[in-house]
């Protein structure tokens, strides 16, 4: 590290060469340097420069056009042992509604289970013999319908679907007086979603990106960055330099500050450009916010260079850390559906109260009258994480 | 080692050497016990962390009821809300300016409003309309919402109807589930997520190792000695295979006491395919190793290459179908796809290797390749 060594004899040179070891008073000077060293060794790899700012706008892409919470062509396989005027009507019904698309259909019983058991259908539809009989002498009919309970959250919602689909179909079958729809008796339930009238899951997600990925450079670059130095052995030469600790953590701590606000903007930019994320509030309230959040994951990032001494057990103690956080926050499930006692532990979870405050100000343009606690619980936990943080660093270094 | 290993021009395989590298790569291990612990423990974190927190079925979301009629028949539309335990009524409002307020600060997802006349309009057999308000921010809860709520004003609808004029009784929807009778949220994770945990730990093992030497200046030292590249992959990957193999076990031992998770198919299918998983896995995280030589980059490396696409791109969470066409196409690339497929198959459906043998072989190739490729990189990179 030869930018190290040359700044050690700078200070050997100057006058506060007794100040080296504690006391004294901080210098802008030398932070400045080790700030401007740190930025050195970040940017001079390519590579590296590419990583802080590629994935970012991967994972963004990735979470605006995979993560599609949105249940469309369920594949579905049909089993009509009925093969009347009714039942065809029936699998219209429900192709019809673009929430279900036939892949296959059978004779046989035993072609459902198969269809299923090999995953080429996630849902069949069984329309018993005497389907239309029954439906017409009045006893009632029924269909059976069969979910893979294995594929996540489909199941949950193509089965209300069927149910929904099977339930309108049958007033217009049964109800032989319906009268088209205008004018159909019964209750007509007419919904309207606010602030994202299309329910597409991106407008969601995609500001929440911004969260993840501000955490992700926080923790791993400021970890990354002390434990290498200890791993080399170049930390106990920047100890041995007049460099004083609060220095030498300004100097670990400011670049990943400078490179996860310049990975926001870009986030956020892309955000609104390309995914048209509706930005409806305050500006000031995001800068706000997102500055204690940052403080937070770089307070984290720096605790746990003080717990590790190889890069590979930073490397893990991030994902230790993070899993949790992220899983807590609301990331992906939102926090109301979670068992009450962890809706309470997420409350210690920075990344829930950001989330909020982000998906608060870009969708429902809340101000400070509806976002005041989630910036009042990141103001006390970023300084907060941070200054525990460099407390147990001086205790370590020192 | 003998001297005899030791004469240059010997290049045949050596099981003697490959274990003296497996030992030096354990005496590693051992040395760092918190890494280690570690290696065991986030596997069992993430199962339990997953398994618990994680919900698909949503209930009880809560809402707000403007009720512009107060009738009986008003009252009881918003009672069926209440009873179908999808939702938990949490205000009455006054005026209609309030839905918006307890909707921006969260403590409403939906907000029923019914307007006046409304029990006059349904009893005189015309369409009476009511209007739910629905929080769109999170799509995902919003859809489940208004499924609900349609379902529930149908019910009533029907029930409303058949008081005033007779209806006769229609198509009843039987729904089983199979597989997973009670829709448990858990079933449907631990599998899953047993090939994401996988993933990321196997990777992150295995990333650090060549780097490391690369690093610390010792990789010289291991060129300059007789030791041949499959030798020292090899040799490195085996103590690693032992923590993932370990890793699997708990990972299925908590899914089988903690959640109860069925195990309906062939343990011996499962171990096996876990561990070629495994194997090209870790074989993934020496080929980023042996490019990168920096610590730093494998590590970003590594998770862009395993945590995300494992984690997005595999059906773990969300279905493949309902992706863009062409990140469709880019998750046939990913291995976890494949390997969640079999264990789900293998643990919730039960079915064997004849419904499942093409993807046992794609677990094959995919160890197979990825170890080649490994011994390749760090061949051409001694080299």
């Amino acid at each position: 590290m030869p930018e190290a060594r040359g700044h050690g004899g700078t200070g050997a040179r100057g006058p506060d060469r007794t100040a080296a070891g504690n006391g004294g008073a901080f210098s802008f000077a030398r932070a400045a340097e080790m700030v401007r060293k740190e930025l050195r060794q970040l940017f001079r790899d390519p590579m590296m420069v590419r990583l802080m700012f590629g994935p970012p706008l991967l994972q963004l892409m990735v979470f605006g056009y995979a993560v599609n919470t949105d249940i469309r062509d369920t594949r579905t396989f049909i089993l009509d042992q009925d093969r009347t005027a009714v039942s065809r009507r029936l699998v219209e019904g429900l192709t019809a509604s673009n929430y279900f698309v036939v892949v296959g259909r059978g004779e046989r019983p035993d072609d459902v289970t198969q269809a299923l058991d090999h995953g080429r259908a996630t849902i069949g539809i069984d329309i018993p013999q005497g389907f239309a009989a029954d439906l017409a002498s009045g006893r009632g009919a029924r269909v059976q319908v069969l979910v893979d309970g294995t594929s996540a959250n489909s199941a949950n919602v193509a089965q209300g679907y069927v149910g929904l689909i099977v339930q309108r179909l049958s007033q217009n079958l049964g109800g032989a007086g319906a009268q088209g729809h205008g004018g159909a008796p019964g209750v007509d339930l007419r919904a309207r979603a606010w602030f994202n009238p299309d329910l597409k899951s991106r407008v969601y997600n995609v500001p929440a990106v911004a969260g993840l990925i501000v955490m992700l450079m926080g923790l791993s670059l400021t970890s990354m960055a002390v434990v290498r130095e200890r791993e080399i052995g170049t930390l106990e030469q920047l100890m041995v330099s007049p460099l004083k600790p609060i220095e030498l953590i300004v100097g670990k701590t400011l670049p990943p500050v400078l490179v996860a606000v310049a990975d926001l903007c870009l986030v956020a930019s892309v955000a609104i450009l390309w995914f048209h994320v509706p930005m409806r509030g305050s500006v000031l309230l995001l800068a706000a916010g997102s500055m204690c959040f940052i403080l937070a994951a770089v307070g984290a990032g720096l605790l746990i260079s003080t717990m590790a001494s190889t890069q590979q057990e930073a490397f893990m103690s991030m994902f230790f850390f993070m899993m949790p956080t992220i899983i807590l926050g609301g990331f992906m499930f939102p926090v109301a559906n979670m068992p009450v006692f962890f809706q309470w532990l997420s409350l210690l979870d920075p990344l829930r109260h950001y989330l909020e405050l982000v998906r608060g100000i870009f969708l429902k343009g809340a101000g400070l009258d509806a976002l005041w606690k989630q910036l009042a619980a990141l103001a006390v936990m970023g300084p907060g994480l941070l200054w525990f943080a460099v407390t147990r660093f001086h205790k370590t270094i020192e | 080692m003998s001297e005899r290993a030791a004469r240059p021009g010997d290049r045949r395989l050596r099981l003697s050497r490959l274990l003296a590298m497996a030992r030096k790569e354990s005496l590693h291990l051992l040395r760092d016990p918190r890494s280690l612990g570690m290696a065991f423990a986030l596997p069992a974190l993430m199962v339990l962390a997953f398994g618990w927190v994680i919900s698909f079925d949503i209930r009880y979301i809560p809402m707000a009821v403007y009720d512009e009629d107060r009738t009986a028949a008003s009252r009881a539309l918003a009672d069926a809300f209440t009873a179908s335990t999808y939702f938990r009524v949490v205000g009455h409002l006054e005026r209609y300016g309030d839905a918006e307020q307890l909707i921006d600060r969260n403590a409403v997802r939906l907000v029923l409003v019914i307007p006046p006349r409304f029990a006059a309009r349904l009893a005189g057999g015309g369409p009476a309309p009511v209007q739910a308000l629905v929080d769109g921010g999170d799509a995902n809860t919003a859809i489940f919402a208004m499924t609900y709520a349609r379902g529930i004003v149908a019910a009533y609808s029907a029930r409303a109807l058949l008081g005033v004029r007779r209806a006769p009784p229609g198509v009843t929807a039987e729904t089983r589930v199979w597989y997973n009778e009670a829709l448990k949220s858990s079933h449907m994770i631990v599998p899953g997520l047993l090939a994401v945990v996988m993933m990321i730990i196997a990777a992150m093992l295995t990333s650090l190792t060549v780097a490391r030497e690369w690093e610390r200046g010792t990789m010289e030292q291991l060129a300059s000695t007789p030791v041949h590249p499959v030798e020292v992959i090899v040799g490195k990957l085996l103590p690693y295979l032992a923590i993932g193999m370990v890793d699997v076990l708990v990972v299925g031992f908590i899914g089988d006491a903690v959640f109860r998770v069925p195990f309906r198919g062939s343990i011996v299918y499962f171990l096996g395919a876990s561990f070629l998983f495994l194997l090209g896995t870790l074989s993934l995280g020496i080929l980023v190793s042996a490019a990168m030589r920096s610590q730093m980059l494998a590590v970003q490396i590594t998770m862009v290459v395993t945590f995300l696409p494992s984690f997005l791109l595999s059906g773990f969470m969300f279905d493949i179908v309902n992706m863009p066409k062409v990140l469709q196409i880019i998750s046939l690339v990913v291995p976890a796809r494949y390997f969640i497929t079999l264990v789900r198959g293998i643990m919730l459906k039960g079915v064997g290797p004849d419904v499942l043998w093409p993807y046992g072989l794609g677990m094959f190739l995919y160890g197979a390749v990825g170890l080649l490729l490994a011994v390749r990189a760090f061949r051409k990179e001694i080299a």
